[in-house]
């Protein structure tokens, strides 16, 4: 079941649209954020909603990577992998968090805290190398001021 | 003053990072465009010629002439209703960081764009199409769009013009092909950004199966200026016969990475060599790309071209974006080469055949060679592979953009292809 304010916002951007299927995107992002990922659940909730098949909704969903069809951590770290940041040293800032979490690309840890994925250019690369942590953006990274910054996510 | 006219894009951003925002924008001359435009006498296929004149051409890598796109829309009476127009702010380009820079500092110089362009292709709706990641993008065109609506510059009957245009900011949900026109166009719709098949072209037949135009962040920007100066101002804004400034960006182990608005048509060496300091101690250039990922490679020899689009394929190569990647002699080409491919494999969207078969083959080769494991023939299989690529054998850009800089690096760097499988093993590892 959606709650009352995941329809709310949905209905919200649905507006936008001259077709109701058109805001399925924001409808999963919106479901996303409120409960951390997408479930088969979620997802049939959603597709009920807008009129959709649920069939048809996940063909969308997973051709999307900031939609999440698995559980992850209460933070999520995306690490740039593209050119400049590659140039730049990203494999050694890809190496220190998988070696400093315990985890690879795709993975959780233990105590749920951390989920690593891979991203595409993050359009910093005068700065690189560059990762997210949820929606905040880190440059210039290095060993010692990623763990820095890690420990501001609990 | 002078330095507003010499940068009209970013001139007037603060110098402390911050942003522009309502009273700031329009301190420094803000909305006077659309005032002289809606409140002048302008009518749309005015601001049509004014753009067309000034020689605006798209800075999201293509190049195509905005006025003559808009002029392509159908408007009057009998135009199918409503018309859309979709601001590309899907920056995913490697190497490309112009855009984020625009829209974080600057966002209101890109709504006022967008209401002029709205207006000149007589368009109801506008969307601002941004990749998710941009979240501090999103935060101050979420505010920008907001004091917009509250000032009457954006709703119905703009300053009392009669005209009225909504503009929504879309966020996206990932993935580099929804920077591709037409994916753009699904993604918006709520469907897989698969790019569509050209004809019938946006222009006709876009969102939601109406006219719509898809304009870069960049280009969208400039309309103001070129509003408030007119053309030929533009035009003589810039070093060649392509007319305005650009933002061109250097990234890579040069001295100072950076950003910076320049006279289009400033030669590669005074944008790697002067505003981005030259290579850091102790590295040799050995080429770019000189506007992101999918653009050829250049070298040593080219690097006096100007960097606009009627020169830099005078030497094999394309302006892009304008932001350029540069490798230095310490950094492996073939490694390089494999990343951006592991890129386009990634992101294809899986539509057709010699894109999402064949970038996979040639990643696993390329990443062959970089773990020692190259065999004689993979150098052929990479340049049969990379053949496929081009337009014509493929549904959209993306595969034909990982041909680029893949066929380039294999050119001027072939003896360090030929290496790896000689000896074996990565000499740079």
């Amino acid at each position: 079941m959606l709650t009352a304010e995941e329809i709310r916002e949905i209905e919200g951007e649905a507006v936008h649209y001259p077709r109701r299927d058109a805001v399925s995107i924001d409808a999963l992002k919106i479901v996303q954020r409120h409960r951390g990922w997408v479930s088969d659940e979620s997802l049939r909730d959603i597709a009920g909603h807008l009129g959709m098949s649920p069939a048809e909704l996940d063909g969308i969903a997973t051709f999307y990577n900031l939609i999440y069809r698995k559980p992850v951590g209460r933070h999520v770290i995306t690490v740039c992998d593209s050119v400049s940041c590659w140039i730049m040293g990203s494999e050694r800032v890809q190496q220190h968090l998988e070696e400093r979490l315990g985890i690879r690309p795709g993975e959780t840890t233990r105590d749920n805290r951390y989920t690593l994925l891979p991203t595409v250019c993050l359009g910093c690369c005068d700065r690189a190398p560059a990762m997210m942590v949820d929606s905040d953006l880190h440059t210039n990274l290095a060993p010692e001021n990623i763990d820095r910054d890690l420990e501001n996510y609990k | 003053m002078i330095r507003q006219i010499e940068k009209p894009l970013t001139g007037s951003m603060p110098a402390d990072g911050s942003w522009l925002d309502l009273p700031a924008y329009e301190k420094v001359g803000g909305y006077q465009a659309i005032r002289k435009a809606l409140n002048g006498g302008m009518t749309p296929k005015a601001v049509v010629a004014e753009v067309k004149n000034a020689d605006l051409r798209g800075r999201g890598g293509a190049g195509f002439p905005t006025g003559l796109k808009w002029s392509f829309v159908p408007v009057g009476k009998d135009a199918p209703n409503p018309t859309y127009l979709c601001v590309n702010a899907d920056e995913m380009e490697p190497g490309t960081f112009k855009d984020r820079f625009l829209m974080e500092r600057n966002p209101h110089q890109l709504i006022e764009g967008a209401i002029l362009a709205g207006f000149a292709i007589e368009a109801d709706v506008a969307y601002i199409f941004l990749r998710g990641e941009y979240t501090l993008a999103a935060e101050r065109l979420t505010r920008a769009i907001a004091e917009a609506y509250q000032r009457g510059y954006l709703g119905k009957n703009l300053l009392g013009s009669g005209y009225s245009l909504e503009l929504y900011l879309h966020l996206s949900a990932g993935r580099y092909i929804c920077g591709d026109e037409t994916g753009l166009l699904n993604a918006l719709e709520g469907k897989r950004a698969n790019p569509r098949a050209k004809p019938p072209f946006p222009v006709l037949v876009g969102l939601f199966g109406k006219p719509t135009v898809v304009n870069n962040v960049e280009t969208i920007s400039c309309v103001p200026h070129i509003i408030n100066n007119g053309a030929a101002w533009f035009q003589g804004l810039s070093r060649t016969r392509d007319a305005g400034t650009k933002l061109y960006g250097v990234s890579g182990k040069v001295k100072r990475p950076g950003l910076w608005e320049l006279p289009m048509g400033t030669s590669i060496r005074e944008i790697v060599f002067e505003h981005a300091g030259g290579m850091r101690d102790g590295l040799r250039f050995r080429g770019l790309l000189p506007g992101g990922s999918s653009t050829p490679f250049v070298v040593e020899d080219h690097l006096d071209t100007p960097m606009d689009f009627t020169e830099m394929p005078k030497v094999g190569s394309r302006l892009g974006t304008g932001t350029m990647i540069v490798l230095d002699d310490r950094t492996c080409p073939v490694g390089m080469a494999w990343n951006m491919t592991r890129f386009f494999a990634r992101e294809s969207c899986g539509f057709c055949t010699p894109c999402w078969s064949g970038l996979g083959w040639a990643e696993r080769i390329l990443r062959s060679l970089e773990d020692g494991h190259g065999k004689p023939g993979d150098l052929e299989k990479l340049s049969f592979q990379s053949k496929m690529w081009s337009p014509g054998n493929t549904f959209c850009a993306l595969a034909p953009g990982a041909a680029d800089p893949l066929q380039s690096a294999m050119k001027y760097f072939g003896p360090d292809f030929e290496r790896h499988i000689g000896e074996h093993r990565c000499p740079w590892r």
